[in-house]
């Protein structure tokens, strides 16, 4: 079937090559408000512009409707979840339902009151995000004088409360020359698991690249070092366990995105908008929303969803590539941002006839002057971008 | 890491939850962002599991269960193993 006509309805049906997955991960993003103002936020650029938030009861659906068709791990983030007043009511009513459910914070909003009435709920996990190892570069990057303090306080009591932990950094160049620190904060706050997570650059973190790309030296430092704590504290018997994401960037092939399209992923955006992956709102796709369609019809028949399933889509240099299965062209968003064409290759790809732009962005990794403006993730900014 | 001896009691890690899945039609071990799907013998076994069997009477519970299966010592006493290399047990 072609997929290349100009006018496609939304009730075009594929013709999937094999059966079609479930959607085993539901990240519900409850609100795009936040009160931290991180430059590499993954929410929209224009967020300050989309509609209402859905309501506790539209939410509890969308939970019910995801788990009966298998999702099984349930994520709250944002934006910052705690924001709710409903986030009680609805990770109780997840986990009731028998997801496993997972917090995703920035910890500023947390007491100890409400891990306890969030424990009370049901709730499996916490996972906080911290943007550096010390005070300074944390607080200067979250725009927020009190955050690291805060977030140290709320990982002590996560911890003391008998969860499970996730510490989340982002690294950049700002961050990623102290990796030994943060890793060494991580094993004293006791983590679980540490997620030493390379910028990826979409949203706000595509604005500010310039500014938070690391160099091909730091990157491997970084990794040098992360392997290094990785070998003493398993010789130690310490059972964290540190995952180390590399940025694309540096890589000669893209990433298998989201493993599939489609595949095993699914979010929902705080005004129900229906994504395969948290970034795809870019796109010049029209995605579904939970308020006009069951999530059971936007799965399997919506053409967002079904737009990038199997191999239909690709262009050259994908289409006849003998690796197109391993990462099924790469990240559409980045074609999109990059190569000016979704349905292009990742110009990660050093077939691409566009990984020149990657080839230039390490480039000016080697340059950059510390001086370089950083772009703030807040209201006043959406705005602007809203408005352009 | 080696076999558990028979008097040692598993329990498991509270970092998983283990649960029947109706989608997978099998028994899942989750734990933050992430399943593990276990198979029909994995389930059975970690369904006994409790913090107060022993291997002993998790061995007993199973043979007792699966008649037809004959014994079960080594097999149990190898995935325990290989479950507690994994995290996902402890011993109590």
């Amino acid at each position: 079937m072609s997929r290349t006509g100009s006018v496609m309805s939304e009730t075009v049906e594929p013709t999937p090559a094999k059966p079609l997955g479930q959607p085993l991960w539901l990240l519900a993003e409850l609100t795009y408000k936040c009160p931290l103002q991180c430059p590499y936020c993954s929410n929209p650029l224009d967020f300050a512009d989309h509609g209402e938030e859905l309501t506790t009861e539209q939410w509890i659906e969308v939970f019910r409707e995801a788990r009966k068709m298998g999702a099984a791990q349930l994520g709250f983030s944002g934006g910052e979840p705690l924001v709710r007043r409903d986030l009680e009511q609805l990770i109780a009513e997840g986990r009731k339902l028998g997801y496993y459910t997972n917090l995703i914070t920035s910890g500023i909003g947390l007491n100890a009151e409400r891990i306890a009435a969030f424990r009370e709920a049901g709730l499996d996990h916490i996972q906080i995000s911290f943007q550096a190892s010390d005070e300074t570069v944390n607080n200067m990057l979250a725009g927020s004088s009190k955050a690291f303090e805060q977030k140290l306080k709320m990982a002590r009591e996560v911890k003391a409360q008998g969860y499970p932990m996730v510490l989340n950094f982002v690294t950049h160049r700002h961050n990623i020359d102290r990796i030994d620190r943060i890793i060494e904060l991580c094993v004293e706050l006791e983590a679980d698991y540490v997620e030493l997570a390379t910028c990826q650059y979409y949203g706000w973190a595509h604005e500010n690249r310039e500014t938070l790309l690391p160099t091909q030296a730091q990157l491997e430092r970084a990794e040098r070092i992360t392997n290094e704590y990785r070998d003493q504290l398993a010789a130690a018997g310490n059972p964290i366990k540190l995952i180390f994401v590399t940025p694309d960037y540096y890589e000669e092939r893209p990433k298998k995105c989201m493993n599939g399209w489609g595949e095993i992923f699914l979010t929902v955006t705080p005004d129900g908008t229906a994504l395969p992956c948290h970034s795809a709102r870019m796109l010049p796709i029209e995605f579904p929303n939970v308020k006009d369609h069951s999530l059971q019809h936007i799965w399997r028949d919506s053409f967002g969803f079904n737009h990038f399933r199997g191999d239909d889509w690709m262009q050259e240099p994908c289409r006849s590539c003998d690796e197109k299965e391993q990462d099924l062209g790469g990240c559409r968003c980045q074609a999109y941002m990059l190569a000016g064409d979704m349905n292009a290759a990742d110009p990660v790809c050093s077939k691409s006839p566009h990984h020149h732009k990657i080839l230039d962005a390490r480039a000016a990794a080697e340059q950059v002057s510390e001086d370089t403006p950083i772009t703030f993730r807040n209201e006043r900014n959406s705005r602007v971008f809203a408005r352009g | 890491m080696s076999k558990p001896e028979l008097d040692q009691t598993p329990s498991l890690n509270p970092m998983f939850r283990f649960q029947w899945e109706e989608a997978q039609n099998g028994h899942v071990l989750l734990y933050p962002e992430g399943m593990i799907k276990l198979n029909d013998s994995a389930g059975a076994i970690l369904a006994e599991v409790n913090g107060e069997q022993n291997c002993t009477a998790i061995i007993h519970a199973l043979e007792t269960r699966f008649p037809e299966a004959g014994a079960l010592g080594p097999d149990v006493l190898e995935f325990l193993e290989v479950a507690h290399e994994q995290n996902w047990i402890r011993y109590v």
